[in-house]
């Protein structure tokens, strides 16, 4: 079976588990307090996550098989690996990336980053030893990541609602479709043979999770509740590289005084963004 | 390139005192020029030294935040009702919080550069956000602030890492507390976060 299928798969798993468990409020509102871990505040259900029960049974099954293997995994990479074969690993995975990131920009009208993504490609394959060294950023050629997901919300495709989805994590319902998409195009579909395009993969996978070391640590020291926090990270950041950094801004009125005069905007109601002035 | 740039930023510290009338964009390229610069020259504030990242941000980054908006903005409505004591906790605790964040990322500088690349005003209010980028090896990550003017000077009273405001998402962390313990709840969170991260 291929990845694409295989995710293809896991996202209709999610999507029927999740909405199986997002059945239960209609019978008795106390199921979400049962599942949830710590917290027990009984708040109103967050309209961005609908099937927060399921997700966060995700997230902690997700969080175990993180401990056990991938983890691990990562550490011993970025102990044992030496920093520049590291380094040109990394290199490696970012210029096939770059590729799709280059198409992305595309079908968004975005020409201009769009050409410069290209021209990075150019760079880095024809002078960087096929992508294993970086001259591009050097010469100011910046990565500019875009996936299938951004796309689709640039098109005005909604987020939809939050997912946490078996192994591969946050994610919402539009990108975990981006997700789908972007596999197809994903630097393993070069590999002929499928033990190749695995390996790849799974190298792929411990590379990023090892840039990740840092960002998670960070993680478990900054948060009251590493569930919410992730997933609004996660719905905050995705806004954000929709609208191209420049998402529409809350503004707190919290003066000692008057009463809050805005009420909270729905992170992740990723509506066709506004024009940008750049 | 930066070098020079921080020699004149420097001059232009000792001759104008505080950061009274400097331009959004230009208070936010010191600030961050001086700590990139601190951090790369400090072998203690790489390895993560608290107690030397803690006197960097007093003397570079504190007297350019408004950290009672920030802490107030983070806390939400109840904050009115917070008495003195109180407050003075919750901004004794959360700006503990946000320096051990930033202390876990003051260790990852390394060779990189900050670009202040645009600021735009925030429609319907006196703020302003200067955006910029580290860049580094890889991609670059987005650093965006988000100032206010009190009287005569600019404050940053909000920092976006990636894509997340800060106080936009503690402000729901904290919400969840609230709701359920009240300030003193909030306060009692904080200390026990505060202290576990230490050990």
């Amino acid at each position: 079976m291929s990845l694409g299928r295989c995710a293809t798969l896991l996202l209709a798993v999610a999507l029927l588990a999740g909405g199986c468990a997002s059945a239960p409020p209609a019978v008795g509102a106390t199921d979400a307090s049962g599942v949830a871990t710590g917290a027990a505040a009984p708040a109103p259900r967050n309209p961005v996550d609908p099937w927060e029960p399921f997700n966060r049974r995700v997230s902690a099954f997700n969080d175990a098989v993180d401990d056990a293997v991938l983890r691990p995994l990562a550490t011993a990479y970025r102990d044992y690996v030496p920093s520049p074969v590291r380094q040109g690993m990394g290199n490696l995975f970012g210029n096939l990336g770059d590729v799709w990131s280059m198409a992305n920009h595309l079908l968004q009208g975005k020409l201009h980053s769009g050409l410069d993504m290209g021209m990075r490609v150019l760079t880095n394959t024809l002078f960087g030893l096929g992508g294993l060294l970086d001259p591009a950023t050097e010469a100011g050629l910046q990565r500019r990541s875009e996936d299938f997901g951004q796309t689709l919300g640039r098109w005005g495709v909604g987020p939809g609602p939050y997912v946490v989805l078996p192994l591969l994590g946050p994610r919402t319902v539009r990108d975990s479709f981006g997700f789908v998409v972007d596999r197809q195009f994903d630097g393993s579909r070069l590999f002929d043979s499928e033990a190749t395009s695995y390996a790849y993969t799974a190298l792929e996978l411990v590379y990023t999770r090892s840039e990740l070391l840092a960002t998670t640590s960070l993680l478990d020291q900054a948060a009251l509740d590493r569930y919410t926090f992730v997933r609004d990270a996660y719905l905050a950041r995705r806004l954000d590289q929709v609208y191209d950094g420049a998402p529409p801004l809350e503004i707190f009125d919290d003066t000692d005084a008057a009463p809050a005069a805005n009420p909270p905007a729905t992170p992740g109601a990723g509506r066709p963004p506004a024009p940008v002035v750049r | 390139m930066l070098h020079r740039w921080f020699t004149a930023a420097a001059a232009i510290a000792i001759c104008v005192p505080a950061f009274a009338q400097q331009a959004p964009d230009a208070l936010v390229r010191q600030i961050s020029g001086e700590v990139i610069e601190a951090a790369k020259a400090d072998k203690a504030i790489q390895a993560g030294d608290v107690a030397r990242i803690s006197a960097l941000v007093d003397t570079k980054v504190m007297p350019a935040v408004n950290f009672e908006v920030m802490t107030r903005s983070a806390v939400g409505p109840q904050w009115r009702g917070a008495t003195p004591e109180q407050r003075a906790k919750l901004q004794t605790e959360f700006k503990a919080l946000l320096l051990r964040v930033y202390s876990g990322a003051l260790t990852q500088v390394k060779d990189q550069t900050v670009e202040v690349t645009r600021t735009q005003p925030v429609q319907g209010s006196t703020q302003v956000v200067v955006q910029s980028e580290v860049r580094g090896k890889g991609e670059p990550i987005k650093l965006d602030y988000r100032l206010d003017r009190f009287d005569d000077a600019w404050k940053i009273i909000d920092v976006n890492v990636g894509g997340i405001w800060l106080v936009q998402s503690y402000r729901s962390q904290f919400g969840q507390v609230l709701s359920s313990g009240g300030i003193d709840g909030l306060i009692t969170r904080l200390v026990e976060l505060n202290k576990g991260g230490k050990g």
